[in-house]
């Protein structure tokens, strides 16, 4: 009886084809050579774009400030190599549309050479205050693909009561294996990366989920977290989407965050297991965000593995170091195939957002036609917001957004299980981002003319005052001149019996 | 006989009741706040003349009176078109109406005189400029109603179209199945 | 690489609209080729007839609407409405009654609502429901069991099926419901109407009855076979049976006299079709596994009231319909509960941790 009472942990989701195995099993590599050229977004995160630091000209060494962050939310970026700035100019984003963004250029010196790093002496010593400097002033974003600031996360955190930070190592993506390897590699910095958080936050308790399909993982950082009877490491069922952090929160603890809130509301923070590494690495070694590791995969590529990969790297670069086969690659993606985006060229910067690049080859992605829907409602049971996917599509069809925002729209996480499951192939997910981009412009559209409407009392008002002063002023001027030639009259009468003044008068006149 | 009485009976039936429909809809009726005016206040006020109507308060009274489309508003968009045909009472099909290409008026710095005409006719004061002084746009404030560039005499005044940023990109709608 | 951009997921699971209806026509297979078997060539005539008839339908109507033919046909859908109303039919039904049907479920049943998808009602039940008040003689006609071999041979039979002169009273009888219900018109009670009744015959299908519906046993096999697969939620089917079975044994209990057995019930008219492959008809069923649960209860509830109170022996046509009328309502106020919400949509509240 359990599809009926819904069981509370578990909802929704697929069970997608994994194809994580021809990269799983490989170490990461870390000999791509060193790019001639970087091509530095200065936003690659959540909120506002970083200010450049940097001149044209200017020569910069590895990890060095580039942009720094402007407002509450944002993040720096760091030179990933030594060199000199050469351009700064708007490049294609990594990003569907491929619209320019504003890039730094940096030229390679092939030195690689690192500039001043601040190295604690010991980094659980430090202020939980300073923690979270650091890790803000690293330029530390949420890796598992939200981009969020990291710093801001914690922040968060500290102001909030947290009695659980909990660590998303789901990688449900399929293709997807960087966290993976990340940490079968490194479980020794990840864990701890994950006290530094915990310090930062001034929380107590940690606790990891690993999905069960990575058990070389999860064993890894079983040991790593021996020591550490606060951190516990639990295994999480394989099933699309847990890696979103709601989901793996449900599962792991039974308690869902409030529509209207966040995480923090129940006393939770979650942070992606990259991005503990990379806590770890700004807090006890000093270094900034400048590298990731993706992973390279799809029917194109000939060496499929995961890369570790300086930002600003060119796909194209990277495609070529993994023996991609440019014409057998069908579609280029960045992220997984279910919730990653196509991109439309190869010669966009890998930034920081990027966990995978995958190359499908031309049998991987055959798009059948879409039939109609047939209501079989498979769409219902893999949703794992427990939406219903055929009657918000159904409406926004009809152009009936609100119909379909009071169905749940802005529920909506698009992780594509909607679309992966249905048999006719209706583009769902496609039609949910659409409907949430078209409320978006009308809602702008709708303060456009709120503005427009303000503008133009207020030009009436103006004008109106204009007016009234004009015509007090008209008729000012018009009442001394009546006062005037009352005057005049009344002297004229007064000297009506003197001819000579008339006289003057007249002369004068 | 029976038909007699069922013909008397259902022709009293009718009688009574329109007769008291008659009279519940001149005693119940419901006072509602004069429909011209709340569609005027949707409207965006700036009299700017795209609907080939005089100004915004005409138009209003042309849509209450049915002889306009709740369509007519280029500036209000498909949100005002919504919003137009709830009040209204009015069906519309929105996949027609797609929003008008969004467009922006702008100075071409070469040619501006500074000649002030501009700026005068602008109903939302977006255009900036003193006398002799090259005018610039506020984009933001712009709502495309040409009438800037219908009194520039030099005509460096240009409608382009707005560039898309990838701020303000978003999802095409999928092709319908 | 494509100018227009692709939205994800860029993976699919294999799953189409042509597998579900492929699956779900091997199901129906093996109680479809069963009566056949019982029926002989009459049955198979009409049958093919049925099928033939349902697909020259849905070509003609997709032509009117100016779409290509070919591609929608070959999804399936319309052949499985034509086996499912030949398999409700009486075997030995005059070619016409196969050809009336399928266009009633294919033109009124499904296109005039706007094809594959959008029809309220159950196409298949439809049909049957339309012809046993249009022709109440020619679709309460049962003919005896005459296995392909004892039956009349390929020719006679075209003469049944296409004059339809051949049922004599010697030939044909009533299915158990019929016979029990005129039985109890004429005030005899339940024990002695089931004089040559055999639970273990109508188990396996070796009665009297609609084409495809006898055999409980092998549409009860297609069925679990449909739900192994994932083509079929259990919720629906297990809710009608058991609501059939609970309220019959409830009354049969009451009054044994009056009331037939959950057995009787459950193995007789078209109980097991129903549960398994009519009610779980997607488009006609509601979305949620609670609304399924509610519209699998009304089914039973309706077909037991129909069939012990009702004027017709049997009630799942009219059952169906009723609850395919239900749906929408179901549907509208029967939602799941949204991630972070009450059911109400209003946001859970911030509980300390």
């Amino acid at each position: 009886m359990w599809a009926l009472f819904e069981n509370p942990r578990l909802r929704g989701g697929v069970h997608a084809e994994e194809y994580k195995g021809e990269t799983s099993g490989k170490a990461i590599a870390t000999d791509l050579p060193l790019p001639k050229k970087l091509y530095i977004p200065v936003q690659q995160h959540v909120g506002k774009p970083a200010e450049p630091v940097v001149k044209v000209g200017d020569p910069v060494l590895k990890g060095q400030l580039l942009a720094h962050s402007q407002g509450a939310i944002s993040a720096p970026v760091h030179a990933p190599s030594s060199g000199t700035v050469i351009d700064v100019v708007d490049y294609p984003a990594p990003h569907p549309s491929a619209l320019p963004i504003r890039t730094l250029v940096l030229e390679t010196d092939g030195l690689d050479q690192w500039g001043e790093t601040v190295i604690p002496l010991d980094p659980f010593q430090l202020d939980p205050e300073e923690i979270c400097l650091r890790v803000g002033a690293a330029g530390v974003v949420g890796l598992g693909g939200a981009v969020f600031p990291s710093a801001v996360k914690l922040g968060l955190g500290r102001k909030n009561k947290i009695h659980t930070l909990l660590i998303n190592a789901g990688e449900c993506e399929p293709y997807l294996t960087c966290d993976d390897r990340l940490m079968q590699e490194r479980a020794g910095e990840i864990v701890s990366g994950i006290r530094l958080m915990l310090r930062g936050m001034e929380a107590f308790d940690a606790l990891v989920g690993i999905e069960d399909n990575k058990p070389e993982a999860y064993r890894a950082m079983l040991g790593a977290c021996k020591p550490y009877s606060n951190i516990r490491v639990e295994q999480v069922p394989t099933r699309y989407p847990m890696g979103w952090d709601r989901q793996m929160l449900r599962y792991l603890t039974g308690r869902e965050i409030p529509a209207d809130g966040r995480a923090t509301d129940i006393g939770v923070v979650i942070h992606n297991v990259a991005t503990a590494h990379a806590v770890y690495r700004a807090v006890a070694l000093g270094q900034p965000l400048i590298s990731r590791v993706v992973t390279v995969a799809g029917g194109a590529v000939g060496a499929p593995q995961n890369v570790e990969v300086l930002i600003g790297t060119l796909i194209s670069e990277v495609l070529a170091f993994c023996k991609t086969d440019k014409n057998r690659m069908a579609r280029l993606l960045m992220g997984g195939p279910m919730m990653g985006d196509a991109l439309p060229l190869a010669e966009v910067p890998v930034v920081k957002a990027c966990n995978g690049i995958l190359a499908l080859a031309p049998e991987q992605i055959d798009q059948p036609d879409v039939k109609p829907c047939i209501r079989c409602s498979s769409c219902v049971s893999a949703c794992p917001a427990g939406l219903l996917p055929l009657e918000m599509a159904s409406r926004i069809r009809a152009n009936q957004l609100e119909a379909a925002v009071d169905l749940g729209l802005k529920d909506c996480i698009s992780c594509g299980s909607c679309s992966y499951v249905c048999p006719s192939n209706i583009p769902l997910v496609h039609y949910f981002k659409y409907a949430s981009g078209e409320l978006y412009k009308r809602q702008q559209m709708e303060h456009k003319s709120a503005q427009t409407r303000r503008l133009v009392e207020d030009r009436n008002q103006r004008l109106e005052k204009i007016r009234l002063e004009a015509e007090a002023e008209a008729q000012r001027v018009a009442e001394a001149r009546a006062a005037r030639a009352r005057q005049a009259a009344a002297g004229g009468g007064a000297a009506e019996g003197s001819p000579q003044q008339r006289a003057t008068a007249g002369e004068s006149a | 006989m029976v038909i007699f009485s069922a013909i008397l009976i259902l022709t009293a039936l009718g009688l009574f009741l329109g007769l008291s429909l008659g009279i519940a809809g001149k005693y119940l009726k419901v006072e509602s706040d004069p429909l011209v005016e709340r569609v005027e206040a949707l409207m965006p006020g700036s009299q700017c003349g795209q609907c080939s109507f005089p100004g915004c308060r005409p138009a209003a009274e042309a849509l209450v009176a049915g002889t306009a489309s709740v369509t007519l508003c280029p500036p209000g968009g498909t949100a005002l078109v919504e919003q137009l045909a709830k009040l209204l009472g009015v069906e519309v099909d929105l996949s027609q109406a797609q929003d008008a290409e969004p467009k922006v008026a702008r100075v071409s710095e070469d040619t501006c005189t500074g000649c002030t005409r501009c700026f005068k006719v602008c109903p939302t004061d977006a255009i900036v400029g003193a006398p002799k002084q090259i005018h610039a746009v506020v984009a933001d404030a712009c709502i495309a109603c040409e009438k800037c560039v219908n009194v520039c005499p030099t005509e460096c005044l240009q409608m382009h179209p707005v560039e898309v940023t990838l701020r303000d990109w978003r999802w095409p709608k999928p092709m319908a199945a | 690489m494509s100018i227009r951009p692709v939205s994800g997921p860029h993976v699919t699971a294999v799953r189409s609209i042509d597998h579900i209806m492929r699956k779900v026509i091997i199901a129906l297979l093996p109680s479809a080729g069963f009566g056949l078997l019982l029926f002989g060539w009459p049955a198979l005539y009409l049958c093919v007839i049925t099928v033939i008839a349902a697909l020259l339908c849905e070509a003609l109507c997709l032509k009117l609407k100016g779409v290509a033919a070919l591609p929608v046909l070959r999804d399936g859908s319309a052949i499985l409405t034509g086996l499912l109303v030949a398999m409700t039919l009486p075997p030995w039904a005059p070619w016409w009654i196969g050809a009336v049907g399928s266009a009633i479920a294919i033109v009124l049943g499904k296109q005039v609502y706007g094809g594959l998808g959008q029809n309220l009602f159950n196409p298949a039940m439809l049909a049957r429901v339309a012809l046993l008040i249009s022709f109440p003689i020619e679709m309460t006609a049962w003919v005896d069991v005459k296995p392909l071999s004892t039956g009349p041979g390929p020719l006679e039979s075209l003469a049944v099926t296409f004059s339809g002169s051949v049922l004599t009273d010697g030939v044909t009888g009533a299915t158990t419901l019929g016979a029990v219900k005129t039985g109890f018109s004429q005030n005899r009670t339940l024990p002695g109407l089931l004089d040559d009744y055999s639970g273990f015959l109508a188990w396996i299908g070796w009665e009297r009855g609609s084409l495809g519906e006898t055999s409980s046993l092998l549409l009860l096999l297609g069925g679990i076979w449909l739900v192994r697969q994932g083509i079929i939620q259990w919720v629906i089917p297990l809710s009608l049976l058991g609501t059939l079975a609970g309220l019959s044994l409830l009354f049969h209990l009451i009054d044994s006299q009056h009331y037939l057995s959950p057995w009787v019930h459950l193995n007789s008219g078209a109980v097991m079709l129903v549960a398994f492959f009519i009610a779980t008809d997607y488009v006609t069923s509601p979305n949620t596994p609670l609304g399924q649960l509610l519209f699998g209860i009304g089914c039973g509830v309706l077909i037991f009231v129909i069939r012990s109170w009702g004027s017709y022996p049997e009630g799942t046509g009219f059952a169906i319909l009723l609850m395919n009328a239900a749906t929408p309502l179901i549907d509208h106020y029967i939602r799941p509960r949204i991630y972070g919400r009450y059911r109400n949509g209003k946001p859970i509240d911030i509980t300390p941790p």
